[in-house]
């Protein structure tokens, strides 16, 4: 990489010479490592899929079958697992999230607020195995006997509701992954709130708002795309999540028709199935589910910073 | 560094009363004769402000200590001193905004037009419409348009028919001295305006909501001369149907604008208290206070 | 004295009063901060069901047998000795690789920052983290188990690594920017070389948040499965001090046995699970608690 090095904050002028430059050197490595690693990491998964991508083209992504048998490949009931996983996660989790992190934010004493930033930061540590764990044997059974049980009963007759209802399956899936990206929304959204200078809120202040008008009339347009960078940040942490949704999400093999379907996602598929696959077509299949993923992740990851970035301007300026 | 006004601010009563010029480099500010006669002493005017020792505190830090006084309705009172004296402290607790402040407490009374504004049954959020408040930054809505800006405050208070909503956007602004500028964009946003008139936007958007009382927080300290001189004379417009408020850092502009002054500076401890209060003539012409005198002739602060 | 009253406008007095609309307004604010309360609440309630949850059904099987006897057969009992070794190994070695790594390229965009490299090297860090761990263990296989037709352990500290080294380069970065340029000024103005400034100095001012990023990213490591999958494998077998070989680790045991068709390592699951919780939380509640006092001091 060359570089020219601006006065800025760089530390030109020390009198260590040939250390100096060794030691500047050496960090740079240290980045270069973490682009090399980033490229390679797309390289390797592009050249691992190419021979799927290239038997079955673009139809990989909407081949319908997934039979190792007849060597078909095709990856939509994984895509589009994936899909409504996360979208019930969303869905759940960003007016949560989004009313949580305005409460940490804006309306809550600092008694109340620490204590519960410190438990929703130690909701985020919890390792995956657990959350999937505990979604198995407790999450999954209560689910499956009081919501889904009265969603067929009572909805049975609308499609998406219709049974049966085992509570492992897309809906479950999708409540974990809730649980689990709702602090990160919550953290990013709270950022960015808090990044919404005094002015604005005393300019609404001073016209007569309540606490809550403030925050909705002022604050909230401001932080707009930021929160919604925040969601979508969240939306990127669900669709690559893969323990929890490999224990609670059954074994669907098809499009899952209704919420209550078992189904797979893309990394429970690749997670089940990997290393029992034969080394070729397969598992250049399964690479190739893996690559679409990471394409749709980086994708949703650097929108996500831009939009927060909007507002909270970018980390070196805070 | 002193601009002694040739011509004072042309207003509807009076004709132009040419002020002479100073000989040398003069300090003490000229006071331009008094506009108009004040409303009587002791007439429950509307928009009068009884301020009967405030005590401030920012946790244990006391930030004001004990200051009473009046101020007079439909008048321009200027609050002047050294910085860090409280000044802004003390404007604020007349619109409880002190309150955004978890930390703030306030002993004391402040009755506006008799009511103690700190009761119970008052709040903050009435009062705010009442007594509106200008910032020393312009702070209009980025996310707003104009017309949005100006009728924000007024879109609190339920729904408004559009013309109802045009009608008010045009009133304020034209109070705001700002309506043949913006006319014609009323739609563009808000932070697309120069300084200066962003203030007035602002000044509009606190006019929308029909206040008795405008506070002013340094207006026009952010703004370029000429912008602060039509701040200035938008002050001495609005005081006909407003009780204006303002602090200023500025003597020149305090001695220019305001009818009345107060003088705060800082006591011990960094508390800051009243010095001396009265009409602005006689406070920059005759104090009775030795401080004050030290002030205004610019020995200190 | 002739007073006009402006009789258009009501009385201050009245003003003050809160008419209904206010009331309504005042009403709708008061349930609007309920609700954002109780959405709060709402999402500290997994927390304590989790942890209820695995501490109950974790806390029988959170015996001795578990934590030094070896996996067995067909689920006839056993313990979970070769994933609590496993971790013990596989996570240092990863903390051994990423850690340098990390709060050197760290000190690179920090010390360096606004060249354009030290902006990529950001931003690569920052996609880094957000891709799922799943696809690192994927691209550690292709590089470290398919050329040597081997699962083994070093492939699994490997993607250990590559997930630890963008998170404490990112926290690490943060700390140091927050250590005052006129510290830096200060030193060289002393005739410190840069290196010497950068490590004495600046890395000493910060280290105290950094070793709590390195800490954090270690108790994230400790419970990541998905990048073992693929690498390390799992395995019954107690393996110690062979990384040419797969291990297991204790998120993979719990994986594992989660799954398996017998109770008893259903069980084993649990207890598993308890220690797992119980490592990461004590780490992140110890390392977060002397963070917040320093903060407060």
């Amino acid at each position: 990489m060359t570089t020219v090095q601006p006065p800025g904050r760089s530390l030109e002028g020390g009198s260590g010479g040939a250390a100096d430059r060794l030691f500047r050197n050496g960090t740079r490595v240290a980045g270069s490592f973490l682009v090399i690693a980033l490229i390679a990491i797309g390289v390797m998964l592009w050249l691992s899929s190419s021979q799927a991508f290239g038997t079955f083209g673009l139809g990989f992504v909407t081949g319908l079958t997934w039979d190792p048998v007849a060597s078909i490949y095709g990856a939509l009931p994984y895509v589009v697992g994936t899909i409504l996983t996360s979208l019930i996660a969303v869905i759940v989790a960003a007016p949560i999230g989004v009313l949580t992190a305005i409460f940490l934010a804006e309306l809550a004493p600092r008694r109340l607020s620490i204590p519960l930033t410190f438990m929703i930061e130690l909701l985020a540590a919890i390792p995956s195995v657990v959350f999937g764990l505990w979604g198995v044997f407790v999450l999954g059974p209560f689910l499956g006997h009081t919501v889904e049980a009265w969603a067929v009963e009572h909805l049975g007759w609308i499609p998406i509701f219709a049974g049966p209802a085992y509570g492992i399956g897309l809906f479950t899936a999708g409540i974990i992954l809730a649980i689990m990206i709702v602090p990160t929304i919550v953290s990013i959204s709270r950022e960015v709130i808090s990044s919404v200078p005094a002015s604005q809120r005393e300019a609404m202040a001073a016209l007569g708002a309540t606490r809550w008008e403030i925050v909705t009339k002022a604050v909230l347009p401001y932080a707009r795309s930021g929160i919604v960078g925040a969601i979508i940040l969240g939306l990127g942490r669900a669709l690559g999540e893969t323990m929890a949704v490999t224990m609670v999400i059954g074994n669907g093999q098809d499009i899952p028709h209704g919420l209550f379907d078992q189904a797979q996602t893309i990394a429970s598929k690749i997670a089940t199935t990997f290393n029992e696959a034969s080394v070729g077509i397969q598992t250049s299949s399964l690479i190739a589910l893996g690559f679409i993923l990471l394409v749709i992740t980086i994708a949703l990851n650097v929108v996500a910073r831009l939009l927060v970035w909007r507002v909270a301007g970018p980390p070196g300026a805070r | 560094m002193v601009t002694t006004m040739t011509e004072s601010p042309a207003t509807p009563a009076e004709p132009p009363q040419p002020v002479p010029p100073v000989d040398g480099p003069a300090i003490r500010p000229t006071v331009p004769p008094p506009a108009r006669a004040l409303p009587e002493e002791g007439a429950a005017a509307a928009g009068s402000i009884e301020v009967t020792g405030l005590n401030v505190f920012y946790g244990a830090f006391q930030a004001i200590r004990d200051i009473s006084l009046t101020i007079r309705p439909n008048a321009v009172t200027a609050i002047i001193g050294p910085s860090g004296c409280g000044k802004s402290t003390f404007l604020r607790t007349l619109n409880r905004m002190h309150e955004l402040t978890p930390t703030a407490r306030v002993e004391g009374s402040i009755r506006l037009d008799g009511t103690d504004i700190m009761a119970p049954h008052v709040d903050p959020v009435q009062l705010r419409r009442v007594v509106g408040m200008v910032f020393q930054r312009p702070n209009p809505f980025p996310t707003m348009s104009i017309q949005d800006n100006v009728v924000a405050g007024l879109r609190l208070t339920g729904r408004h028919s559009q013309a109802e909503l045009d009608e008010v956007t045009e009133r304020s602004l034209r109070r705001a001295a700002l309506w043949d500028e913006v006319k014609d964009k009323l739609k563009a946003n808000g932070t697309s305006l120069s300084g200066g008139q962003q203030q007035r936007l602002c000044i509009a958007r606190a006019l929308a909501v029909d206040p008795e009382v405008i506070l002013m927080d340094e207006p026009a300290s952010a703004l370029d001369p000429v912008a602060t001189l039509r701040i200035e004379q938008l002050m001495a417009e609005l005081r006909q149907s407003y009780t204006i408020v303002i602090v200023t850092h500025n003597m020149q502009q305090a001695a220019r604008v305001s009818d009345e002054t107060a003088f705060f500076t800082m006591g011990e401890e960094r508390a800051g208290y009243l010095v001396e209060t009265g009409r602005t003539i006689d406070i920059f012409t005759n104090p009775k206070n030795q401080l004050t005198e030290d002030y205004v002739s610019g020995r200190f602060g | 004295m002739a007073v006009i009253a402006p009789a258009i406008k009501p009385a201050i007095a009245t003003r003050l009063l809160r008419s209904r609309s206010d009331r309504r307004r005042a009403a709708f604010d008061r349930t609007m901060r309920t609700i954002a309360l109780l959405a709060a609440l709402v999402c500290v309630v997994p927390l304590g069901a989790v942890i209820l949850f695995v501490a109950i059904n974790g806390a029988p099987a959170l015996n001795l047998d578990l934590l030094t006897k070896a996996p067995k057969a067909l689920g006839t009992g056993g313990g979970a000795a070769s994933a609590i070794l496993g971790s013990l190994q596989m996570i240092p070695l990863a903390a051994l690789m990423a850690i340098p790594i990390g709060i050197a390229a760290a000190i690179y965009v920090a010390e360096f920052s606004g060249t354009r490299s030290a902006r990529i090297v950001r931003f690569a860090a920052d996609v880094l983290v957000g891709i799922p761990s799943i696809l690192i263990g994927i691209f550690v296989f292709t590089m470290l188990v398919l050329p040597f037709h081997q699962f083994n352990a070093f492939a699994g500290s490997v993607a250990l690594a590559l997930l630890m080294i963008p998170v404490i380069m990112r926290t690490s970065e943060e700390i140091l920017r927050l250590v005052p340029g006129s510290l830096r000024e200060a030193s060289l103005a002393l005739g410190i070389p840069m290196w010497r400034t950068v490590l004495s100095v600046v890395l000493r001012t910060g280290l105290g948040g950094i070793l709590t990023g390195v800490m954090l990213a270690v108790a994230r490591a400790f419970g990541e499965t998905a990048p073992l999958l693929f690498t390390a494998l799992g395995s019954r077998l107690v393996n110690v001090g062979n990384f040419s070989k797969p291990m297991d680790s204790l998120p993979l045991f719990v994986y594992t046995n989660a799954r398996a068709p017998f109770t008893v390592l259903n069980q084993q699951a649990w207890g598993a699970a308890l220690l797992l919780l119980l490592i990461v939380l004590t780490i992140n509640i110890a390392v977060r608690a002397r963070s917040f006092r320093r903060n407060v001091s």
